[in-house]
């Protein structure tokens, strides 16, 4: 019962990473390897107003959000843009995008480490809570309804909103997007911006109760990677399904056998619906 | 023509996407030396039946048999070395590679498995066959519509193939092209070559099918001679709609 | 063979020759870089066998690479086998697995792939220090043996030459211009009969046999061995970038990255000891942005100019 408490907790927030990374790798088409600097930019200022300015990680919450989003318009309008013009095909466009986000992630990381090399700890609302006869930390609960919140407020300008609609449409088929008037370049900028800046936020939410440092990113990235994948690249619902899967299995692997081992179960979860279900969990055989 | 062994068949060939059924209970064969023509209305799924012969796609019931073997549930590649080949609706040379190379490709990996000066003697051949001596050295993307679909074709006869497959390989051909492109084609028939063609171009069927099998909503709507199918009055509903 | 193949083997002989003599001109410090060097050049080139042609982005070269060193040190501290042993074990288990991570991902588009490689280094690593401290008993692994740093400069060198003459030997053959027409068009490539999975599969085995082996030769070199230190997620990342940099459309291509980024990195390390991640993410920069086809590509480019 304790693992399935804390396992949800943890899903919660990784359902808001790869909610982010769907907006950027299912609409604008770029496969963000800087994922995971982003979740610890996020967190790293939350450490930072927290023990310079006493700022709650809550207000931090709003503060990030709209920095993230111009940060992450301005990487895609002026670095990324120029890499899907030249791109003769999906592929190039692909390895294209591979390698400029790493060496983004890699330009962050060294810019992280210069102004913070230590651990982000600090503490924030670490009391002990009671759910459902299961004791945990307040700050995950709190974690988890803001990132549930967060995911719903999304899902609905997705769903109900003019806006949301051209960005699925996009995400859908870019091409006969175009041609019903949509501004392709527009809406993946929008996009990927707001992508960006709901992965801060998830650092944001994560630093409350998990010590960060620089050098984590790439394993929030590869943790993002697999659930969009297991998910389904586009599929908001399978996200959600496969973030609590993740979170469910690697609080249980954690508890159980050892916390070293949580990348291992995650790669095996990874092979199997590389093995069993590559289209994703609710997805059609492609053909 | 009706002595010759049957060297395609497709027994109740069904594809279905999701819940389309693109392809629905396909039934018919094609003879040695047998030029077939597969007509319908764009969506009719004539693509659809050459992805399942050349194993693009698997069928989700049903089966194909080249020349007796079942090849439905066999790959891409192994249906190719079998002696399947094709072009594509959307004309596709490899862009990085020379006009030679392009047809050596055909004949280094398909039935023929040629290799070195055999390999390259057999694309010199196919390429003065098409047309293109002339023009091996110039860079493929280089060329013009009709010549690279004279490089794919070139392509696609390399590997000597028991069937060849045409996907529209007379579209958007102008006038004289098409004059060039139909007697090519007459001529690879006459040299005794099993071919099976997907084609709007209703000129091309008249003067090259022996026979030809009309779709419709990924079903067999008529089979037989040109002439008789496309004065079918179900086949001209299917094109023209009811009055 | 002819004049031009000629004069390029020739041109091969002095350049191995001059290369073997190193450690006779140079001893410590720079031979020490130039055995570094020499270990991204094997590493880097037989990367660049499978992932020029194909485009795919292998992340695993630290996960062989750590599978050559690791298992040379359990074997010879843990087993008392000998070295070369170890490093023939090493090879095979390297080889197989990277068969069944090719099998498992690259009958799937490029993205899974390159997803799949990114953790592995990490992952094994977790997996090898989680069996290494509840079932083996935590302890140093040493590797002991009299080579000395020359020694280890003429093995690398060694696996270099084998990996250019391999090289050279897959692009003479079918497999080599199998890889060329799926570069170009994999579907086409399957169209004409190519067993594509089968090929990629195949080179993807070579560059985790090669990898494997280098680890293996320079586990002596570090002497004692811990799981930290062989599954380095860095060195996958400076072995991709090497390539890229100098280019991989020629099988030299990545010799012209390696050498110019080996001299800078060291300096970066001596000098800037803090900016070195920072200068890795801008060296993948301005590859994308400024040098898609490497140094290579600069070169011709040059020269085409220069000659009209």
């Amino acid at each position: 019962m304790d693992i399935l408490i804390s396992g949800l907790l943890l899903g919660g927030t990784y359902v808001l990473i790869a909610m982010g990374l769907n907006l950027q790798y299912g609409v604008a088409r770029i496969m963000n390897l800087a994922n995971g600097e982003m979740i610890v930019l996020g967190a790293l200022a939350s450490f930072w107003v927290f023990t310079t300015a006493s700022v709650s990680p809550i207000f931090t919450v709003v503060l990030i959000f709209p920095v993230a989003l111009l940060g992450n318009w301005l990487v895609y309008r002026y670095l990324l843009i120029p890499l899907v013009r030249r791109a003769k095909n999906q592929g190039q466009l692909e390895v294209d995008s591979i390698l400029a986000t790493f060496g983004m992630s890699f330009i962050l990381v060294g810019i992280v480490v210069s102004i913070n090399g230590e651990y982000f700890t600090y503490s924030f609302l670490a009391s002990p809570f009671e759910v459902l006869g299961s004791t945990v930390a307040l700050n995950r609960l709190v974690a988890f309804v803001f990132a549930v919140v967060i995911a719903l407020v999304l899902y609905l300008w997705l769903n109900r909103s003019r806006a949301g609609m051209a960005v699925r449409a996009v995400s859908v088929n870019s091409a006969s997007a175009r041609l019903v008037g949509i501004n392709v370049e527009k809406v993946s900028a929008l996009a990927f911006a707001i992508g960006g800046a709901v992965t801060a936020v998830a650092g944001v939410l994560i630093s409350t109760f998990i010590t960060l440092d620089a050098s984590v990113g790439v394993m929030f990235t590869m943790k993002a990677l697999i659930i969009v994948i297991m998910g389904g690249v586009g599929d908001i619902r399978g996200a959600i399904i496969a973030a609590l899967i993740l979170g469910l299995v690697e609080t249980a692997v954690a508890t159980l056998i050892d916390p070293g081992l949580t990348l291992a179960a995650a790669y095996l979860i990874f092979l199997l619906v590389l093995l069993f279900r590559p289209q994703g969990l609710f997805g059609k055989p492609q053909t | 023509m009706n002595t010759a062994r049957t060297l395609l068949e497709t027994i109740n060939l069904t594809k279905s996407f999701g819940g389309l059924v693109a392809v629905n209970g396909l039934n018919f064969s094609v003879k040695e030396r047998e030029v077939v023509g597969i007509i319908g209305p764009n969506g009719s799924g004539k693509t659809t039946v050459l992805n399942l012969i050349s194993g693009a796609l698997r069928p989700t019931v049903g089966s194909i048999q080249l020349a007796g073997q079942q090849i439905s549930n066999k790959s891409a590649h192994h249906i190719a070395r079998n002696g399947v080949a094709r072009t594509f609706q959307l004309v596709r040379v490899l862009p990085g590679l020379s006009v030679t190379d392009n047809v050596m490709a055909g004949a280094v990996f398909g039935r023929k498995r040629l290799w070195k000066n055999h390999a390259l003697n057999h694309a010199e051949s196919l390429l003065q066959r098409v047309g293109l001596e002339d023009k091996r050295s110039l860079p493929v993307s280089s060329l013009t519509y009709i010549d690279q679909k004279r490089v794919e074709l070139a392509r696609a006869l390399a590997g000597d193939p028991q069937i060849l497959l045409l996907d529209e390989w007379l579209a958007g051909l102008n006038p004289s092209e098409l004059q060039t492109g139909i007697a090519l084609i007459q001529s690879l028939s006459e040299e005794g070559r099993t071919i099976v063609l997907v084609e709007h171009v209703m000129d091309a069927i008249r003067s090259l099918c022996h026979r030809c099998i009309v779709m419709n909503s990924g079903q067999l709507l008529a089979s037989g001679t040109p002439d008789a199918v496309l004065s079918d009055s179900a086949v001209i509903t299917a094109y023209l709609g009811e009055d | 063979m002819n004049a031009a193949s000629v004069k390029n083997l020739s041109i091969a002989i002095v350049c191995i020759v001059l290369a073997a003599l190193i450690p006779f001109v140079f001893n410590g410090y720079w031979l020490s870089i130039a055995l570094t060097a020499m270990m991204y050049i094997a590493l880097s080139t037989s990367w660049a066998l499978f992932s020029g042609p194909t485009h795919y982005i292998s992340l695993a070269s630290g996960a062989f690479f750590g599978i050559g060193g690791y298992l040379v040190a359990t074997g010879m501290s843990d087993y008392n086998l000998s070295f070369w042993l170890m490093m023939a074990i090493a090879a095979v288990v390297a080889t197989v697995l990277a068969a069944l991570i090719g099998m498992a991902t690259l009958r799937l588009s490029g993205v899974y792939f390159v997803i799949f490689t990114l953790g592995l280094a990490e992952m094994i690593r977790n997996l090898v220090s989680w069996v290494q401290n509840n079932f083996l008993g935590s302890r140093g692994l040493y590797v002991l043996t009299d080579f000395t740093e020359a020694h280890i400069y003429w093995m690398l060198l060694t696996v270099s030459v084998i990996v250019f003459a391999l090289g050279w030997v897959i692009s003479q053959s079918r497999l080599g211009f199998a890889m060329r027409i799926i570069g170009n068009d994999e579907t086409v490539a399957r169209h004409v009969g190519i067993n594509t999975a089968k090929a990629k599969v195949l080179l993807f085995m070579t560059t985790g046999f090669f990898a494997a082996i280098v680890g293996a030769i320079i586990a002596p070199r570090y002497s004692y061995i811990e799981p930290n230190l062989v599954f380095s997620p860095e060195l996958s990342f400076l072995v991709v970038i090497m390539a890229l940099l100098g280019g991989m459309h020629r099988l030299w291509g990545p010799l012209l990255g390696v050498i110019p980024f080996t001299l800078i990195w060291e300096a970066i390390s001596i000098w800037l000891p803090n900016f070195t991640t920072l200068f890795l993410g801008l060296t993948f920069l301005i590859i994308v942005y400024f040098l898609p086809n490497g140094v290579v590509g600069l070169l011709e480019k040059l020269r085409a100019r220069v000659a009209t």
